[in-house]
């Protein structure tokens, strides 16, 4: 516990510190996207409390600065206490580029970012663990052999060119045969002329997102079960079931699949930031307006108040799930045990 | 060789016996129908790399008399919004591509290797200081990360970084992906250090540097190309990815992520561009993966790698 607060802490620091890595610090970028007259920059400087020292700024980043004086209308005078509270208490600060509080911005994204990454983990997982077990208890059958050369191809297609050609074929070639539109729309969560919620709306623009995404992880997870299969299936306890007269069926769903489905439970929550973090390409494409994409918005306008804030969710997230795949592992196989 | 000697009587792994261990491998190796194919595409694709300059086009000229030509005998991949022909570019970008690849590979053996085996080798404060720091770089969203950084990175003017260069696109990539190398290296470390050859060697005299390097090491080296090898094919995923969203590699300079980028304004009516330089992301990912299935089966994977998933 200690040691995840420390490593969350020693990540601020890293963060912190790159961003201010740029000289000017974060508002050197606002040179690139639109001019603005190096009066104004000073002004700005004041009003952020970027004229401070960094570890001074560091701190007012992590814990606010609603304890000490400062210039808010950046005219070199002190006028009163700071607003800011701090990470810590939850305030990421103000986007530079709609000026709206960071964690509104992000709270708006979320959500549209946990329902496609639901959506897809649930298709990738669906489709993989019945492909998975075929190939494992049919092994170097036709079936196995064609699997795992397609599960091979899909680990190796990258999700940016895979939306592409999905795009083109299912929105720029194929044709709905009645309306003579693009069979899928290539773009967005609901059509813009929708009113209310419209399931079949939603779903068809699903699916070229979810297809996308989920290819690499289906390949993947495939491919992880079968082996997992295969290293239960020769396991003692499984001839055991059989030669107490188990059906093949009764041995599969009792026996093999439940100990065979424990890695892959852990790895699941291995693999979710990094599902987030691939993402990014398919929100990008697809102009889904989730968190990914407003990381890269932000990005390419260097809004870093928002980066920052992506990047220290994104780390807690990652450390969060650790913790989960070591707590679900231990749960889910008791010869596992923690000291 | 005084010490293998020792070695071969405690541990009758052909994996330790560094003679026997390059032809075992290579037998191995051959026997793997997905490897040998590996090798042959990343092949043909590396020497289209290097015959890049012997294309009659010039890479970055525009010619306005020839936009948006379809693929045809003159210009088998067709030709891009300012009429260069796509195929002599997706050459040029194979190059580019290719070796931000290989620079990130060295990159990260550089700073994981060492890493690694202090740690390992040490062990004690030294290991969980050199283990905190490694745990940190994977607790980042790394891809992201690569994204801010190259941001940052064009906009300071230093020599040589500037402008997203191939050397700067490959040091950011390569600066979070030591990671593996580091936790791989350690576990090899940890359980070679026990071996009786060590004990030898330091009985002998050894400097902990020469065990390191001359015994430890030369035994850790099967972990070590396998894994190079995957990462090299996450490397050019992740230029790509990156140059895809326009913070890599800059154009005119083309590589295959930059050219996908390009090429999405105006896909559907022109497919060709978006086609084919996908197609050489995707075969070089592929060959790169069954070249390192192949490995990994061939280095025995259950002396070494399983070990690495316990420690």
């Amino acid at each position: 516990m200690i040691q995840t607060v420390g490593l969350l802490l020693l990540l601020s620091v890293f963060l912190f510190a790159l961003v201010n890595l740029a000289p000017g610090g974060p508002l050197s970028g606002q040179g690139q996207s639109r001019h603005i007259d190096p009066d104004k920059v000073e002004l700005l400087k004041r009003q952020f409390g970027l004229d401070k020292p960094l570890p001074t700024q560091y701190l007012i980043w992590l814990v606010g600065n609603d304890w000490m004086q400062v210039d808010s209308n950046g005219d070199g005078a002190m006028d009163g206490y700071g607003t800011r509270q701090g990470i810590l208490r939850g305030d990421f600060g103000f986007s530079f580029r709609t000026r709206q509080p960071v964690l509104t911005e992000i709270g708006q994204r979320l959500p549209n970012t946990i329902y496609l990454t639901v959506v897809t983990m649930l298709v990738a997982v669906l489709i993989a663990i019945p492909i998975g077990i075929i190939s494992a208890i049919r092994q170097y059958s036709s079936f196995d052999i064609t699997v795992t050369t397609f599960s091979f191809a899909g680990q190796a297609i990258p999700e940016f060119w895979l939306g592409l050609i999905l795009i083109l074929v299912f929105y720029a070639w194929l044709k709905n045969p009645f309306t003579g539109d693009p069979l899928l729309p290539s773009g967005g969560m609901t059509s813009v002329d929708s009113v209310g919620f419209n399931l079949w709306d939603r779903i068809v623009h699903l699916i070229l997102p979810v297809l996308t995404g989920a290819l690499g992880w289906i390949a993947w997870y495939s491919r992880f079960l079968r082996s997992s299969m295969l290293d239960v299936i020769h396991q003692d306890y499984i001839r055991t079931a059989r030669a107490k007269g188990l059906s093949d069926w009764g041995v599969l769903s009792k026996h093999a699949l439940r100990n065979a489905l424990v890695p892959l439970v852990t790895l699941l929550a291995l693999d979710l930031p990094y599902i987030f973090g691939g993402a990014i390409f398919v929100e990008t494409l697809f102009a889904w307006p989730g968190m990914a994409r407003l990381y890269y918005q932000a990005a390419l306008e260097r809004d870093y108040p928002v980066l920052m804030a992506v990047l220290i969710i994104g780390a807690a997230c990652i450390i969060l799930s650790n913790l989960i795949a070591d707590i679900l592992y231990a749960y889910l196989d008791p010869r596992i045990r923690y000291e | 060789m005084a010490e293998l000697s020792i070695n071969e009587t405690s541990l009758t792994n052909e994996y330790t016996q560094s003679a026997s261990m390059g032809t075992g491998v290579w037998k191995r190796f051959r026997r793997h129908p997905g490897a040998i194919f590996g090798i042959v595409v990343i092949t043909i694709l590396i020497v289209m790399a290097l015959l890049a300059p012997a294309s009659p086009y010039n890479p970055e000229a525009s010619d306005i008399t020839s936009r948006y030509e379809s693929p045809s005998l003159r210009h088998i991949m067709g030709t891009d919004a300012l009429g260069r022909d796509l195929f002599t570019r997706v050459l040029y970008g194979g190059r580019v591509s290719l070796s931000v690849g290989l620079m990130v590979v060295a990159i990260s053996i550089i700073i994981g290797v060492p890493i690694g085996a202090l740690a390992g080798y040490y062990g004690g404060a030294l290991d969980a200081i050199l283990m905190r720091i490694t745990d940190a770089f994977l607790s980042l969203p790394s891809f992201l990360v690569l994204i801010l950084l190259s941001a940052i990175l064009w906009e300071i003017e230093i020599p040589m970084l500037s402008g997203n260069s191939v050397l700067t696109i490959s040091l950011v990539i390569g600066v979070f992906s030591w990671t593996t190398f580091a936790r791989l290296v350690r576990a090899a470390f940890l359980s070679i250090r026990e071996t009786e050859f060590v004990a030898a060697s330091r009985a002998l005299g050894g400097s902990d540097a020469r065990i390191m390097i001359r015994h430890i090491l030369p035994n850790s080296i099967g972990p070590i190309i396998v894994e190079a090898t995957l990462e090299f094919g996450y490397a050019i995923i992740e230029e790509s990815g990156l140059s895809f969203l326009g913070f890599g590699i800059q154009p005119p300079t083309p590589s295959w992520g930059n050219l996908l980028s390009n090429a999405q304004e105006y896909f559907m009516k022109y497919p060709w561009l978006a086609i084919f330089p996908g197609l050489m992301i995707f075969f070089s990912i592929i060959s790169i993966n069954y070249i390192g299935d192949g490995l990994r089966d061939a280095f025995d994977p259950n002396k070494v790698l399983n070990k690495v998933g316990e420690v």
